[in-house]
């Protein structure tokens, strides 16, 4: 089997990667990222809107754009993007098993890396009830892709399953794109999300049902409707409150869950960190793992938005190519200083709290293994 | 209501009457439900399913969350063509 040699490898051409790409590569490492999809630029394609925070995190551009600049920027800076690239195993903590190529055209080979990035982003959670297999009953973001990326309406009659801003968001979006969002329903007795998200949401006249669950959805050969109930204070649907709605496709928005995988095949240590989607590789303040060599970026170190996942891989793909020498230290302190001020204005405020605590958390576990401390169970 | 016809892991068509009955015959991680009922062992490899074993292991068990860890990943993590392999143990 071929071996190529690089300086950084970097699974995953999304937010995070390509951040990290365009920061190594413009120090002059050799550089080579690997994503599965045939386009690059991950989750930033399929997002319509306008982004949040300030004029540095490219606020006020949508993410389709900000997905033009990134694959401008790493055109320019050098590093080699191998799309349709799935990078199948981590073998020794620096070397990835590759399979590049359509099927029945690939190749094969090993990557050996000084530094290898893992930016492969999240998965959507799943939700089980009766009839939730049947055709119909989707991930919210893939019915987004579908109707923002391959332009293909997936029902006319929707119900959302979750209020957090995925579930917001993607709610205007199938409006937009010409279905009637009949209900979007939340288990917690609060929306999840912005509040200017569900402000239009509820502008348009679709009730946000609270304290809602879905019971199960039901249909012969597809979805043609969905029992939806009302929860009591301990989560227990309340007899009688049943309604019937005729609806031919649901939508999951429930959370996603970091793609974890390939750090647990490197042998990274895990925190467990509910309010970042679980399981999160440990970290330290530069992004690497307990594994030396191998740093993480993204959703994959903790579900969290796009903005913070390129300040991530900005930090990861610096410190990276600064443990290689490509760049002196003063020079790249700077520039972290920069990334992290950044990333902790977008952890900030009342929705950012969380976040910002849980990412303390984490490299706090990353230093107490260091130390031979138990790592702190989650509750 | 009874859920126990529910699919749990749609690639093996798990239901979760059949992942209860395993943890019911003693399995008390991710790995004993997998072996017992193949839960996860599918082609997504338990990208879906794997956080709903959990949450019934949990459930069930009384374990904390924190405390149940996915299975062993092994290569590889994602679909890829067998032939391609072979192409390279013949070499």
């Amino acid at each position: 089997m071929k071996q190529i040699n690089t300086d950084i490898a970097i699974v995953g051409a999304g937010s995070a990667g390509l951040c990290a790409a365009i920061q190594a590569a413009n120090t002059g490492a050799k550089v080579m990222v690997f994503d599965e999809n045939h386009k690059a630029g991950g989750q930033l394609f399929k997002q319509i809107h306008k982004f949040f925070g300030s004029r540095e995190h490219r606020a006020g551009t949508r993410g389709f754009l900000i997905g033009e600049q990134l694959l401008q920027e790493v055109e320019n800076c050098g590093a080699e993007v191998h799309l349709n690239s799935v990078a199948y195993g981590i073998f020794d903590g620096n070397t990835l098993g590759i399979v590049e190529g359509e099927p029945h055209h690939e190749t094969h080979y090993a990557v050996k890396a000084k530094k290898i990035i893992l930016a492969g982003g999240a998965k959507e959670n799943y939700m089980a009830f009766p009839g939730s297999t049947l055709p119909g009953v989707m991930g919210a973001g893939a019915a987004q892709t579908m109707i923002n990326v391959n332009r293909v309406l997936p029902g006319e009659k929707i119900i959302m399953v979750g209020s957090g801003n995925v579930g917001l968001i993607v709610s205007y979006q199938l409006m937009q794109a010409g279905a009637d969002v009949l209900a979007i329903v939340e288990g917690a007795p609060k929306i999840g999300g912005y509040g200017v998200h569900a402000g239009k949401i509820r502008r348009a006249g679709v009730p946000i049902l609270v304290s809602h669950t879905i019971l199960k959805a039901y249909g012969e050969n597809e979805v043609e409707g969905a029992i939806i109930a009302q929860l009591d204070d301990h989560w227990n649907p309340i007899p009688g409150s049943e309604q019937d709605v005729k609806c031919d496709t649901i939508c999951l928005a429930v959370g996603l869950n970091p793609m974890t995988e390939l750090a647990y095949m490197a042998g990274c240590q895990m925190a467990f960190i509910p309010a970042l989607g679980g399981h999160v590789p440990m970290h330290d303040e530069h992004m690497e793992t307990t594994v030396p060599g191998v740093y993480v970026a993204g959703d994959i170190t903790g579900v969290e938005e796009a903005s913070t996942a390129m300040e991530e891989g900005n930090l990861a793909g610096l410190s990276a190519a600064c443990a290689l020498g490509y760049i002196d230290e003063a020079a790249a302190k700077e520039k972290e200083a920069a990334f992290l001020n950044r990333m902790a204005m977008l952890r900030s405020g009342e929705f950012g709290e969380r976040r910002r605590t849980a990412k303390a958390e984490q490299v706090a576990a990353f230093h107490n293994y260091q130390k031979g401390i138990g790592v702190k169970d989650g509750e | 209501m009874d859920n126990k016809d529910e699919i749990i892991c749609r690639c093996q068509e798990v239901t979760r009457g059949e992942i209860e009955a395993a943890i019911e015959d003693g399995a008390t991680t991710v790995e004993g439900v997998k072996k017992r009922t193949r839960a996860g062992m599918g082609l997504c490899q338990g990208k879906t399913c794997q956080r709903l074993v959990m949450k019934i292991i949990a459930e069930k068990t009384g374990q904390k969350p924190a405390d149940i860890v996915p299975p062993t990943f092994r290569p590889p993590v994602r679909p890829v063509r067998i032939g391609v392999m072979e192409e390279d143990a013949d070499e």
